[in-house]
């Protein structure tokens, strides 16, 4: 029971029931495509960038509550930061899911509650397809895979 | 036939009694604890659990028999050899063919299916012809022909399933044509749980003069198999579904092609003479066998055709109808939940989906409940995008599950609800 809301804690339901951030952007100035051929997960992630600044994100596509959940979180994440910042966040994040379980985790406010499933090892590619495809989308790549 | 029972072949009279506990008590995994909870292994279609019996005579090979094969005049190598052929032996009367040679132990049904690919159907390609398939094969049976496609510049064709998952038979009638070079198609669907009426479909074939591959990866563990009866040219099997282990596979052969056909991979063992301008194939079946083969499997294959058997298989596959029954009853009556692959003929198969929750999260929920089920595509992603869903959750039965173990998962389901408010 523990572990089950461990993982699929509360605001994590909440963001796969209401994804924030979930439609296209018609005049962004990044996209990319992200897919997890394990699971036949699917997102796209819009961004659009104004100088520095990621002024504007969504998000579409269909998956399981975790990737769903984290790409919301993601979008709420990044919108207003700078480039440089969202990248930074990319490897804060990426680090706290891919630690040990036992390892104590950064406080990275809601995405912390991400950090569960790390308990569930084929589960740890649901939490980043999006943060993966972010990156992709800033580096101008089309396409990703977290394969 | 009769739904829920597969295949025209000879069915035997049901064993006296099939006690499934004292099934369960030959299943040392069985007993253990997931999670803190009593396992439930509903992912059998994946690969089924091993009885003592094959884990015995793993044990005992490595034990007092280890030794090359055909290589030595010492005891231990005869004693060896003796063991390999007769598990040959026994994969030959398993399923009926007419001698042991048409017998090729490969590494699983995937490299069955290569080796017919490569051998076979390649040096009769050209471009222009057609290899045929259907919207229901497992990956396996779909890229080792598209390989052949491409080397060659022949097509592949696919013979639509409708909403049931039932393969259009006339459809497939259809597409036979005189540049069909062969058909390949799986006796049960992995992802659906259909069966095909595979005895059918060969007439058919061969009344074009088309050669048939029947993956049997799945019917074998769970339906009587008679290659003689079912007339067709190649069956591919592979051992760990079969309750033995894994690293062992089978391909059954008519002899006139295996005959004909070149060897697959070149080494040890398929050779009966070389010099550097020229060799000379061995024999059947050991053309097909280069370098040494995986010995301790076909011995523990052996134990497991001899386990399946005693406990008798149309016993099996009677507890089975009746688990799938109630199981399909199960979630039938859940709401939300729809069941993907409703064939008329099916076996042991309950491939589903839920409103609203993705399966990979009906996955993990349920296995904190200590129940073992896939999630995904089933390497069958063709068959997901027929029924326009991007996985699902299956649910795949073997002679050791229970309706008890039914009802947990049915409870697992309802946690799932609980959680996602469903
Ligand atoms: C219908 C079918 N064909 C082929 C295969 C491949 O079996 P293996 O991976 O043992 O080669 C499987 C099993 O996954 C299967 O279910």
């Amino acid at each position: 029971m523990s572990e089950l809301s461990d993982l699929y804690q509360e605001v994590i339901l909440d963001h796969n029931r209401r994804p924030r951030n979930f439609h296209a952007i018609a005049d962004a100035s990044h996209r990319a495509e992200g897919y997890n051929p394990l699971c036949g997960d699917r997102l796209t992630v819009y961004l659009k960038v104004d100088g520095d600044v990621i002024t504007n994100v969504g998000f579409e596509g269909s998956g399981c509550a975790i990737s769903k959940a984290s790409a919301s979180m993601m979008t709420d994440a990044v919108k207003g930061r700078s480039v440089a910042e969202a990248e930074a966040l990319f490897d804060r994040f990426h680090r706290m899911v891919t630690m040990p379980p036992e390892a104590a985790v950064e406080d990275l406010g809601k995405l912390t509650s991400l950090a569960g499933v790390r308990e569930f090892p084929v589960r740890i590619k649901c939490a980043s397809l999006a943060w993966h495809t972010l990156k992709a989308a800033l580096a101008h790549e089309q396409r990703t895979s977290t394969e | 036939m009769t739904p829920g029972v597969a295949g025209s072949e000879r069915v035997a009279a049901p064993a006296a009694r099939f006690d499934v506990e004292r099934i369960r008590a030959d299943f040392p995994i069985l007993t253990r604890t997931v999670r803190g909870k009593p396992l439930v292994y509903l992912d059998n279609a994946a690969t089924t659990q091993k009885p003592r019996a094959v884990l015995d005579a793993l044990a005992g090979y490595y034990t007092s028999i280890n030794a090359n094969v055909h290589r030595g005049v010492h005891e231990l190598s005869e004693r060896a050899t003796r063991a390999f052929d007769e598990a040959r032996e026994r994969v030959a009367r398993f399923f009926n063919a007419a001698h042991a040679h048409e017998i090729v132990f490969t590494r699983n049904a995937t490299e069955s299916i290569n080796l017919v690919a490569h051998s076979f159907a390649r040096p009769r390609l050209k471009p222009g012809d057609e290899v045929l398939i259907t919207a229901m094969e497992h990956h396996s049976n779909i890229v080792p022909w598209q390989l052949a496609c491409e080397a060659t510049g022949a097509s592949l064709r696919v013979a639509p399933i409708d909403d049931r998952g039932e393969l259009m038979v006339d459809e497939l009638e259809r597409l036979l044509t005189p540049r069909t070079r062969i058909l390949a198609v799986a006796h049960m669907s992995n992802a659906l749980g259909t069966v095909n009426p595979v005895a059918d479909l060969v007439r058919i074939a061969h009344a074009q003069g088309v050669p048939v591959l029947l993956d049997g990866s799945q019917a074998a563990y769970h339906l009587p198999v008679d290659v003689q009866a079912l007339d067709c040219d190649f069956y591919a099997a592979t051992g760990h579904k079969l309750y033995g282990p894994t690293g062992v596979g089978v391909l059954y052969g008519r002899t006139e092609h295996l005959e004909a056909m070149p060897p697959f991979l070149g080494g040890g063992d398929m050779i009966s003479a070389v010099t550097f301008e020229k060799s000379t194939w061995n024999v059947l079946p050991y053309k097909f066998e280069a370098g040494t083969p995986n010995i301790a499997g076909a011995v523990g294959l052996h134990a497991a055709l001899d386990y399946l058997e005693g406990v008798g298989r149309a016993a099996v596959q009677e507890h089975e109808r009746q688990l799938l029954e109630y199981g399909t009853e199960l979630l039938s009556t859940m709401p939300g939940v729809r069941i993907i692959g409703t064939a008329r003929w099916k076996s042991s198969i309950l491939s589903f989906v839920m409103d609203g929750v993705h399966p990979h999260d009906i996955g993990t929920v349920v296995d904190l409940e200590g129940v073992a089920i896939r999630t995904g595509h089933h390497c069958a992603q063709p068959v997901m995008e027929r029924f326009g869903v991007p996985a699902t959750a299956r649910a795949s039965l073997a002679m050791y599950n229970t309706r008890e173990e039914l009802d947990a998962l049915g409870r697992a389901l309802e946690r799932v609800r609980e959680v996602f408010g469903a």
